[in-house]
């Protein structure tokens, strides 16, 4: 029963990005290749090694999860407060459906979407750079637990909007900022000292390197480290997110 | 056993405003159960804490013997509602969104196609199940909200405005399918603005005026306590002065009068009297019907 309810909700959430895979899906892959061409050859040929990877084989994982969060975080906030705006979440509330079905439901149809676009963005980078995955388990373990965390993000901020504009003020605002400063297109170590301690407070920064460790086997930060942060974000993330649901902050009265 | 019990319920939004102030009502199984009150009156916030879209202040809610406070998923299996606002998203097809809602209650996908195929014949949807939800018609769409409330089979099935809009043949068509319900045993709570819909379709009835509780009775004895019914006369023609007579007597327009006669007495002696004084009658009716009369009556007193 409980296993057919989450079905249901992840069934609905993929059916919802496909029918829109222009908007959901391409978007990210069109603009990854910009990046490439643009940072990666034109720019990037100008550049030297950096860490004994060519630019373009550095900036790949970034690229790649900066996508991954955009797109994880973007599913699930514009899922859920469009849900909640049209009031058809109400259905779902006078459900049955435990609260931790609801979360996990569609936190997993955000981070499917995140691994999609993600796998499309993996595969055209090959077309731009020739490169070897070092450690293929902590790939795949950054790759879900970022998803993770960014969904679960997304649900916050769903459950907390109370108009589109709200929807977007994060991503525009907080995330893209973040991710650029995160060390997609560059090394913390190239920074003054003053900015790399800065740079150390920006808890993307251990995403992206924790993948990048994944990719290449190079990273700024210690990546057990970027590891524990991740999975204590996302296990805090997911029970604030289940007390949301509880209390029927934004949902209910 | 009770399918509601409500006991002094209570409802504050923020920042103070008293939307409940300690409502109790039972609504018994098999029932079919009118709630109304005018616009504001907490009629939604009542429906709307007994299906947990509202969290209550206050009070007791039991469904089935089951306490909100304790069994909230088991109420919520027992309980579908077809709210007033269409809720559904508009860009699904028709059978999605039924089947759908089935998964929400732990229904498998095939059990749930099943079940909604059923649903949407009976309610004449089957030919519109590939059809987005946007392209029904203002009646089909509200079929469609019934078809959604039913597809989990609930013991009780809750009612908010379901004929608002719907032309009269669609709404005698609701009528007599949620009739059909009521026959085969289920709960029908209803609200609805059409008090002839109330009058013709529920055996109870709770009204609720600023968040109280103004009356819960049965339909027969609440319209046993109306005292006198207004009647519209059409008249051939035109009245100059209107005659002395021993009853209320008011002109509406040139050709049409308006009497007000006490329920127990009879509509013979006015007619009559006006004959008499050289009024020809060519038809009368109700003002409005019984229940509306006093509905008004009651809330204005409030």
């Amino acid at each position: 029963m409980l296993l057919n309810m989450f079905l249901t909700i992840v069934r609905k959430e993929i059916t919802r990005f496909m029918r829109i895979w222009t908007q959901t899906l391409l978007p990210s892959v069109i603009t990854t290749i910009l990046y490439f061409i643009v940072f990666g050859a034109f720019i990037g040929s100008q550049v030297s090694d950096v860490d004994g990877y060519s630019y373009m084989a550095f900036i790949v994982p970034g690229l790649i999860m900066m996508s991954v969060i955009n797109n994880s975080y973007s599913n699930v906030v514009s899922s859920f407060f469009s849900q909640k705006f049209m009031r058809a979440v109400d259905e779902l509330l006078i459900s049955p459906t435990p609260n931790f079905i609801i979360l996990t439901g569609y936190v997993l149809g955000g981070v499917l979407r995140g691994l999609i676009v993600g796998g499309l963005i993996t595969a055209t980078s090959l077309f731009f750079v020739d490169f070897h995955i070092y450690n293929l388990t902590w790939v795949i373990l950054l790759f879900v637990l970022t998803s993770l965390f960014f969904s679960l993000a997304g649900f916050t901020n769903a459950v907390f909007a109370r108009k589109f504009d709200d929807v977007s003020i994060v991503p525009v605002f907080i995330l893209t900022p973040l991710t650029f400063l995160g060390g997609v297109f560059y090394s913390i170590n190239a920074l003054p000292p003053f900015w790399q301690v800065v740079s150390r407070f920006n808890p993307i920064l251990y995403m992206i390197n924790g993948f990048r460790y994944g990719f290449l086997g190079i990273s700024d930060v210690n990546v057990f480290f970027s590891l524990g942060i991740l999975v204590v974000f996302t296990v805090v993330m997911y029970v604030f997110n289940l007390v949301l649901l509880k209390k029927g902050v934004g949902l209910k009265n | 056993m009770n399918a509601i019990e409500i006991k002094d319920l209570i409802k504050t939004y923020p920042p103070g405003i008293k939307a409940l102030e300690g409502i109790s009502f039972i609504v018994e199984k098999g029932d079919f159960f009118a709630l109304l009150g005018p616009n504001g009156a907490g009629k939604s916030t009542t429906i709307n804490i007994i299906c947990s879209l509202v969290n209550k202040s206050a009070g007791q809610v039991k469904v089935m013997d089951f306490d909100l406070d304790k069994d909230d998923l088991k109420i919520k299996s027992l309980i579908g509602l077809v709210p007033q606002e269409f809720n559904f998203n508009i860009f699904e097809k028709v059978i999605d969104i039924v089947v759908t809602q089935a998964g929400y209650y732990g229904i498998g996908r095939r059990q749930a196609e099943e079940k909604a195929e059923k649903l949407l014949r009976k309610l004449g949807l089957w030919e519109k199940k590939d059809s987005v939800a946007q392209k029904l018609s203002g009646g089909m769409k509200r079929k469609l909200m019934i078809a959604r409330g039913l597809v989990h089979e609930p013991e009780i099935l809750i009612l908010d405005e379901p004929t608002a809009g719907v032309d009269v043949e669609t709404r005698r068509e609701m009528w007599d399918f949620i009739k059909e319900l009521n026959e085969q045993g289920k709960t029908i709570i209803l609200t609805t603005h059409y008090l002839e819909e109330a009058e013709q379709l529920c055996r109870r009835i709770a009204i609720i005026n600023n968040g109280r509780l103004i009356e819960n009775t049965s339909i027969k004895d609440f319209l046993n306590k109306s005292d006198e019914e207004t009647f519209v006369l059409d008249i051939a023609d035109q009245v100059g002065s209107l005659p002395k007579v021993d009853f209320p007597l008011k002109r509406i327009n040139s050709t049409t009068l308006e009497i007000k006669i006490a329920k127990k007495d009879s509509v013979n002696y006015p007619i009559k009297i006006l004959d008499q004084a050289g009024i020809k009658i060519l038809s009368l009716r109700n003002k409005t019907n019984r229940l509306e009369e006093l509905f008004i009556k009651l809330t204005k007193k409030e």
